[in-house]
C-alpha cells in the first residue's frame, strides 16, 4: 500500500507540474535566480580564496645567519622548523655563495656597491632560511621558535647564537596588516554569503507559497474527502523538488557561457584563476551542490507553505 | 445515526452562530435543512464534518462524539461521508476521471477499483463522456454532477449537499435534486441545505428550518416556510 501511495503521489507531483505549466514556469525562474546567487558565492569563494593563497604565499620571513655559522648547524634548524605545524613546506635554504650571487645580480647596475664589495675580499653576507607559513597569523609563532623575545621586534634576541637577525619585525606590520584584511575578507564575504542566500531562499518560498495558495481550495476539498495530510502534501513535494531540480540544471547551462565569458578577465585581474577552468575542474561538485540546494529548497518550501493550508 | 445535543457555536467576537441546537438523523432519512444566509445552515454542516468544533454540546455519529476524533481519525471518518459543495470545489488541475478518483485514492482503494467504479459512477450522474474533461471544460450543472459522483463513489453512508443547487438553472436544479433522491432511495442518508423553495416543496421529505441559529420547525414531510 505504501509504494501504491508514494506512486500516486509521484505521478500527481508530475502531473501537477505539467499541467500548470504557466506557474511552473515562473516557479522555476524565480529559482534559478536563487541558485545563480548560490552558484555565484561559489564561484566569487573561489575567487576571493584564490586570490588571498596568491597574496598569502607572497609573504614569508627571513631568517639571516652569521656568516661563520656552520651549515650543518643551520641545516638541523632547517629540519626542526619543517616539523613545525604551522610551517609550509619546503623551508628554503639559500648558501653564502647564493646569497652573493643573488645580490650581485640584483646590483649590477650598481658599479659602486659591487667596487666595495670586491674590495672586502671574502663573502660578508650570511646563509639564509626562507620560511613560509601555513597562514599569516602563525608567523608570532614560528618566530617564537628562535626563542626571540618581545613582541615589539625592540629586544630581539635568539637562543641561536649563529642567527643574526629574523626579518620579521621588518615584515611584522605588513603581515599584521595583511592578516587583518584577509579575515575581514573572509568574515565580510561569509556575511554577505548568508545575507544573498537567505533572501534568496525567502524569495523562493514566498513564490512557492503564492503557488499553494492559489490551492488552498484545492488542499480543504482534499482535506474534506478524507485525504491524509502526507498524502495532500506529497504532490506538491514532489512539484516543488521537479522546480528545483529544473531550476539547478538551468542554471549550471546558463553558467557554461557565462564563465566563458568571465574566464580571461578573471585569469588577468585575480592573480590566475580562471573561473572557467574552475568551474569545469570542479563542475561535479558545484553540479551537486546546486542540484541538491535546488531540490530541499522547492520540497521544503512547498513542504512548509502547505502547512498552513492543512489545518481544515 | 447522527445526533446533535445541545450544541452551540459562538464565535470570539461573541456572534453566536448555533444555540442549543439538538436533532437527530435516522439512517436512509433525506433531510433539508433551510434557513436565510446566516441562519447557521453552514457552520451545522461544518461542525457535523470536523471543521470546527462546537462551543458548547456534542455531535454524534452513530455511537462516536465526532468533537473527540483525533486528525488521523477525522480523516478516517471524513471517508464514510461525501460532501458536495455549491461551488463545486473540483481540483481545477485534474480532470473529471482524476478528481473522482483521487477520493477513492485517499480511502485507500486500490487501481483496479478506482478502474472500474469511477466510470460506473460517472454513468450514475450520465457523465461517462466527459471523463477525460477538466473542470474548466464543463458547464454548472456537470461539474455539480461530478461533485456528486465524487461524494458517491465510496459509497458513504452520509452525503451532505450544502447549497448544491445554488449556482444551477432550474433545470439543472431538477436533475441534482433527482440524482440526490436516487442515491437516497439506494440507502444512502441525504442533509442537504438549501435556499430553494421550488426544491422542498418538490421534495416532500423532512425539513428543518432554522433562523438566527436555532431550529424553529422540524416538519416530518415539510414545505418551506419562512
Amino acid at each position: 500500500m505504501l509504494w501504491i501511495k508514494i506512486k500516486r503521489i509521484v505521478h500527481a507531483g508530475f502531473y501537477s507540474f505539467w499541467r500548470n505549466g504557466f506557474v511552473s514556469l515562473s516557479s522555476i525562474l524565480v529559482m534559478v535566480v536563487t541558485l545563480f546567487v548560490i552558484g555565484s558565492t561559489i564561484f566569487s569563494g573561489a575567487i576571493l580564496g584564490s586570490t588571498l593563497n596568491q597574496i598569502k604565499d607572497k609573504v614569508d620571513i627571513n631568517v639571516y645567519f652569521v656568516t661563520t655559522a656552520p651549515e650543518e648547524e643551520i641545516l638541523s634548524i632547517k629540519t626542526s622548523l619543517e616539523q613545525l605545524p604551522e610551517i609550509a613546506p619546503p623551508v628554503v635554504y639559500v648558501t653564502r655563495e647564493e646569497v652573493l650571487a643573488d645580490f650581485k645580480n640584483r646590483h649590477q647596475n650598481d658599479e659602486f656597491t659591487l667596487q666595495a664589495l670586491d674590495e672586502l675580499g671574502e663573502n660578508p653576507l650570511g646563509a639564509t632560511l626562507n620560511i613560509k607559513a601555513k597562514d599569516p597569523s602563525q608567523y608570532e609563532s614560528i618566530v617564537s621558535f628562535f626563542g626571540l623575545k618581545g613582541s615589539e621586534c625592540s629586544s630581539l634576541e635568539s637562543k641561536f647564537s649563529i642567527i643574526d637577525k629574523v626579518n620579521y619585525c621588518q615584515n611584522k606590520d605588513a603581515i599584521d596588516r595583511l592578516t587583518n584584511i584577509i579575515n575581514s575578507a573572509n568574515r565580510l564575504g561569509f556575511i554577505l554569503t548568508i545575507f544573498l542566500i537567505v533572501i534568496s531562499i525567502l524569495i523562493t518560498f514566498n513564490t512557492l507559497r503564492l503557488v499553494i495558495y492559489m490551492s488552498r481550495d484545492e488542499i480543504s476539498v482534499m482535506r474534506l474527502v478524507g485525504a491524509s495530510t502526507n498524502y495532500i502534501r506529497g504532490p506538491f513535494f514532489v512539484a516543488g523538488a521537479i522546480y528545483g531540480f529544473i531550476s539547478a540544471i538551468i542554471t549550471l547551462i546558463l553558467f557554461y557561457p557565462i564563465t566563458i565569458w568571465l574566464g580571461n578577465t578573471t585569469e588577468n585581474f585575480f592573480v590566475g584563476l580562471n573561473i572557467f577552468h574552475y568551474y569545469t575542474s570542479n563542475f561535479g561538485e558545484i553540479f551537486l551542490i546546486i542540484v541538491c540546494s535546488g531540490v530541499a529548497i522547492g520540497s521544503i518550501s512547498s513542504f512548509l507553505a502547505t502547512r498552513k493550508y492543512l489545518k481544515v | 445515526m447522527i445526533h446533535f445535543d445541545k450544541v452551540s457555536k459562538i464565535y470570539l467576537d461573541n456572534s453566536i452562530a448555533l444555540e442549543d441546537i439538538s436533532f437527530s438523523i435516522e439512517p436512509k432519512e433525506f433531510v433539508s435543512i433551510v434557513g436565510h444566509s446566516g441562519a447557521g445552515k453552514t457552520t451545522l454542516l461544518k461542525m457535523f464534518l470536523g471543521e470546527e468544533l462546537p462551543t458548547k454540546g456534542k455531535i454524534y455519529y452513530e455511537s462516536i462524539d465526532i468533537s473527540t476524533l483525533k486528525k488521523s481519525q477525522i480523516n478516517d471518518f471524513r471517508r464514510k461521508i461525501g460532501v458536495v459543495f455549491q461551488d463545486f470545489r473540483l481540483i481545477p488541475d485534474k480532470n473529471v476521471y482524476e478528481n473522482i478518483a483521487f477520493a477513492m485514492e485517499a480511502s485507500g482503494r486500490t487501481d483496479e477499483e478506482i478502474e472500474a467504479d469511477v466510470p460506473h459512477v460517472l454513468g450514475l450522474v450520465d457523465l461517462e463522456r466527459k471523463m477525460w474533461n477538466f473542470p474548466h471544460e464543463l458547464s454548472g450543472g456537470e461539474k455539480q454532477r461530478v461533485s456528486i459522483a465524487r461524494a458517491i463513489v465510496n459509497q458513504p453512508d452520509v452525503v451532505i449537499a450544502d447549497e448544491p443547487t445554488g449556482n444551477l438553472d432550474p433545470l439543472n436544479t431538477y436533475d441534482i435534486v433527482q440524482i440526490l433522491k436516487k442515491i437516497n432511495d439506494l440507502g444512502t442518508t441525504v442533509v442537504l441545505t438549501t435556499h430553494n423553495k421550488g426544491v422542498i416543496d418538490s421534495l416532500k421529505k423532512r425539513v428543518l428550518t432554522m433562523e438566527n441559529g436555532k431550529i424553529i420547525r422540524d416538519d416530518k414531510e415539510g414545505k418551506y416556510v419562512i
